[in-house]
């Protein structure tokens, strides 16, 4: 069995660790009714004494690195619920803040923090059988998130360059209340797409019309049709903090989507999909590397006996535009490449036949024209009794970029906030066109691809075999 | 004679499981002590408490498919797998057949080649290897390719015939392809023979001869354990003189295997229906021997839908060579394995027809026939033919097309 460590840099990245370590607790608790240290627990957590699986649970450790520049939010985690599941020492943090800019985090924390990092890395990866991939969750508008998180991510690659690194990033919206996010955006982009394996855009505007679907939803069900209000993907019922919190709705979305990566490689299925086949199979090219994240069903009714119809729902709603964790519509961009990770009493025939009927209407790249990749995992989610999680490697991303990058460049031809940057020891001015460049150039590379969307490309001539 | 399996890979320790479930039951339940024997022999070992131990070698990369697999084995009480016969590791080779054939292989070789050998010794005689695999994931095509060659150097003297399932066109894995390519090209020098089971086949007999609603892979894997068990299973062949045959994998490969550029071979059965309509029906061997044979030449694999207009083309037209010539499947050699009642009185001489085999091989010896009195696996009466033909050219050329566009793109 292989673990993971979870490093969350940030306010926001903290705030998300936070609940997907309620939330975790909360499925590990549904699932293993014993009490006992089994596999599936132990890829994200460790028992006190050390790996002793059949052992009953003493002192369960999260396998994660708290990092934040100001203590606020770190020290509301250990003065909440889950103060007795984190050490001292999986924390690292500093009174001042970032101020909002990415030189701050990067440069300056990041080379006087640099050793720290590493060690409390080193730690958790010891602690580990067989690591296999660090999950880094940070936002990009700010400037620990953005900045110190694309540093340890770079670590990270240095320490460890044969663990996976996948990042959960949160995308600011155009009406971001950081006014210099789009610099930090673009600053913290060049260094996801140089040395992260794959990474999970989630767009803070999403995940508000989500939460927002999800109350009118169950504000306006119709008479008779009772919504089960603790079953919905944004609720944190039944974990271990008692009041939700603003911004717990959205924050448990993003956890349950790592919950849902994670779900093959930790219970038993009868098609298996690890971390590592994910890259392996979702990443053509090394730079494309952006999944879109979809998560279906949001809410359930309270009937129990499913019917077909309702399952081949969960399939359609996944390749919807409103179910995207980015404003983005995959259904009228390119597809590369998309991978099913079906959760739940979900059969291969519910499966083929989805892929059949949805198939038609996705534009798939011409090499690539099966290009599905899907995984079956009996253990459903808390709450529900099946679920999808679909990551579609679709060139929608290019307009959210392309919108990144038009506010980067309103901003930078004026050279407006730039001093803040350029006084930090280290900055210079090229780091904002170099990062402006690979912005660029990993649009055009979308762009390319999305050019030979209408075209017919016949097939390549095949070689030819000596008689 | 013993048949040590290998089973490689989530597919392989899946369909492995159930084969050796089918094989149980049907040695088991069957009322005749040879039979009993010669398949509890072949397939099993006795421990010293009298439990029947698998002659199989578990191996994955990923420790929680062998767990399963073992524990449902034991669960049904009648057989279960060795207790240290299985190999795994902590991480799975993520999809990635050069990760499989040139990393993982080369480091797991001694200990994996340890459990082997040691199957081997508890065999009185080693009749050969069934090496069971998947082509599209990482282990099973990238692994499986590996031991393959590790059981070619160590036994060079033995059989080795790989069973391999193909995944879904529509796509499972997307790197299928490319996984299964690298796999067909290796496999095709290392072993003697090659039995393939399509996942799209075997999900439309599911859905449309045994009328599953919602069709898992336990149900496909069963349909492809009851195919294999119906090829392994003891019979009456010409060479072993009255009694059960000791050579199954041998006779199998002289059947078939009589080119070495020719080793593709495909199954098909038949009856195939839901349980809940085998009381009904009745079964004939001129009905069911010419069905068999339609589907032989029509390259359908199930007994529903099949194609009646094909037939074999003049003996005057030249044979093309290509792949489109009509939808008539030519064969190189094909194996009859009869099972069940009045066995000795079918009349198979549709099969021995000149017209359905190449022109370059004598005719009569392109049909073996195997026979058993013993019904298998609940019908009365039941054919299986192992066929070396064209059966396999279309999805072999789709698989090649779609990795060579995914190659060939940029």
């Amino acid at each position: 069995m292989t673990q993971s460590v979870v490093v969350q840099v940030g306010q926001c990245g903290n705030q998300v660790g936070c609940r997907f370590w309620d939330l975790a607790l909360r499925e590990h608790a549904h699932v293993n009714k014993r009490g006992l240290y089994d596999e599936a627990l132990s890829s994200f957590f460790r028992n006190y004494e050390g790996i002793c699986w059949g052992h009953i649970l003493t002192y369960l450790h999260p396998q994660a690195v708290l990092i934040d520049m100001e203590e606020g939010v770190v020290h509301g985690i250990l003065q909440g619920p889950l103060r007795e599941v984190f050490d001292s020492t999986q924390l690292l943090t500093d009174v001042s803040g970032s101020g909002n800019n990415w030189a701050v985090g990067n440069l300056m924390y990041g080379s006087a923090y640099r050793d720290s990092i590493v060690n409390k890395l080193r730690k958790a990866a010891e602690h580990c059988d067989c690591l296999q991939c660090f999950f880094l969750i940070h936002s990009m508008g700010g400037g620990t998130g953005s900045g110190l998180g694309t540093r340890v991510l770079s670590l990270l690659e240095e320490e460890f360059p044969d663990v996976c690194r996948i990042v959960t990033a949160m995308y600011p919206s155009a009406e971001d209340d950081v006014i210099t996010s789009p610099y930090n955006s673009v600053l913290a982009m060049r260094e996801l797409t140089e040395h992260a394996d794959c990474v999970l855009p989630v767009e803070n505007q999403s995940l508000v019309d989500i939460v927002n679907k999800i109350s009118l939803m169950s504000h306006d069900a119709k008479p008779g049709c009772v919504l089960k209000k603790e079953s919905t993907v944004t609720s944190g019922q039944g974990g271990v903090s008692p009041t939700e919190r603003p911004f717990d709705a959205m924050n448990n979305i993003v956890a349950n989507l790592l919950l849902n990566i994670t779900s093959s490689s930790r219970f038993d299925g009868s098609l298996n999909m690890d971390l590592n086949e994910i890259a392996n199979n979702l990443v053509p090219f090394p730079r494309l590397h952006y999944l879109v994240p979809s998560l279906t069903p949001l809410y359930t009714l309270a009937d129990v006996n499913i019917p077909t119809r309702r399952l081949d729902q969960m399939f359609s709603d996944a390749f919807s535009k409103e179910h995207q964790l980015i404003r983005a519509d995959p259904k009228h961009s390119l597809y590369l490449a998309c991978a099913l990770m079906v959760r739940g009493n979900v059969q291969v025939s519910d499966l083929r036949r989805n892929i059949e009927r949805l198939r038609p209407s996705l534009p798939f790249v011409s090499w690539n024209q099966e290009g599905w990749k899907t995984g079956l995992c009996s253990v459903p989610p808390v709450g529900h009794a099946h679920s999808l999680l679909a990551l579609a490697n679709n060139t929608c991303v290019k307009p959210t970029f392309m919108e990144l990058r038009d506010r980067f460049t309103k901003l930078y031809k004026k050279k407006a906030h730039l001093h803040h940057y350029l006084h930090v020891d280290g900055m210079e001015q090229s780091a904002f066109s170099e990062a402006l460049s690979s912005l660029s150039a990993l649009i055009e590379e979308y762009h390319h691809l999305d050019a030979t969307k209408a075209r017919l490309i016949p097939d390549a001539p095949r070689l030819s075999i000596a008689r | 004679m013993s048949v040590v399996t290998v089973q490689l890979g989530q597919c392989g320790n899946q369909v492995g499981q159930e084969l050796f479930d089918v094989m149980c039951s049907d040695a088991r339940d069957v009322h005749r002590k040879t039979y009993s024997a010669v398949s509890c022999e072949r397939f099993f070992r006795q421990t010293t408490q009298g439990a029947l131990e698998a002659r199989a070698v578990l191996i994955d990369m990923e420790p929680k498919v062998i767990n399963h697999s073992m524990s449902k084995a034991a669960k049904s009480g009648r057989w279960r797998y060795g207790e240290t016969s299985h190999f795994s590791q902590k991480q799975g080779s993520g999809n990635n057949w050069a990760n499989g054939y040139c990393v993982l292989g080369p480091r797991h070789r001694d200990a994996v080649e340890e459990l082997v050998r040691r199957e081997v010794e508890h065999c009185d005689m080693l009749a050969g290897f069934i090496p069971i695999m998947s082509v599209a994931g990482g282990t099973g095509s990238g692994v499986g390719t590996f031991i393959t060659q590790c059981l070619r150097d160590v036994y060079p003297s033995s059989f080795v015939l790989n069973h391999l399932t193909w995944p879904y066109g529509t796509g499972e894995v997307i790197v299928q392809n490319y996984n299964s390519v690298l796999t067909l090209a290796h496999l095709y020098q290392l072993s003697d023979a090659i039995l393939v089971h399509e996942n799209d086949i075997v999900h439309k007999i599911c859905s449309q001869l045994l009328k599953i609603k919602q069709i898992s892979f336990s149900d496909i894997n069963r349909v492809i354990a009851h195919q294999l068990g119906g090829v392994l299973q003891p019979t009456l062949t010409p060479a072993s003189c009255g009694a059960y045959s000791r050579h199954p994998i041998g006779e199998l490969m002289s059947a078939l295997a009589c080119h070495p550029e020719y080793k593709l071979l495909s199954v098909c059965t038949i009856p195939q229906m839901a349980s809940s309509s085998i009381a009904f029906s009745t079964f004939s061997w001129p009905a069911l021997l010419k069905h068999l044979r339609q589907m032989l030449i029509s390259n359908s694999k199930m007994e529903g839908g099949i194609d009646w207009q094909v037939c074999p083309p003049p003996a005057s037209a030249g044979r093309s060579r290509s792949l489109s010539a009509g939808s008539f499947n030519t064969s190189l050699a094909n194996l009859l394995i009869l099972r069940g009642k009045d066995v000795y009185s079918a009349e198979t001489g549709g099969f021995e027809d000149p017209a359905i085999y190449t022109s370059w091989l004598p005719p009569d010896e392109a049909l073996s026939l195997w026979k058993s009195p013993v019904p298998f696996n609940k019908y009365e009466k039941s054919a299986t033919l192992v066929s070396n033909s064209q059966a396999l050219l279309r999805p072999l050329d789709d698989m090649v097309r779609k990795a060579w566009n995914m190659f060939a793109s940029r």
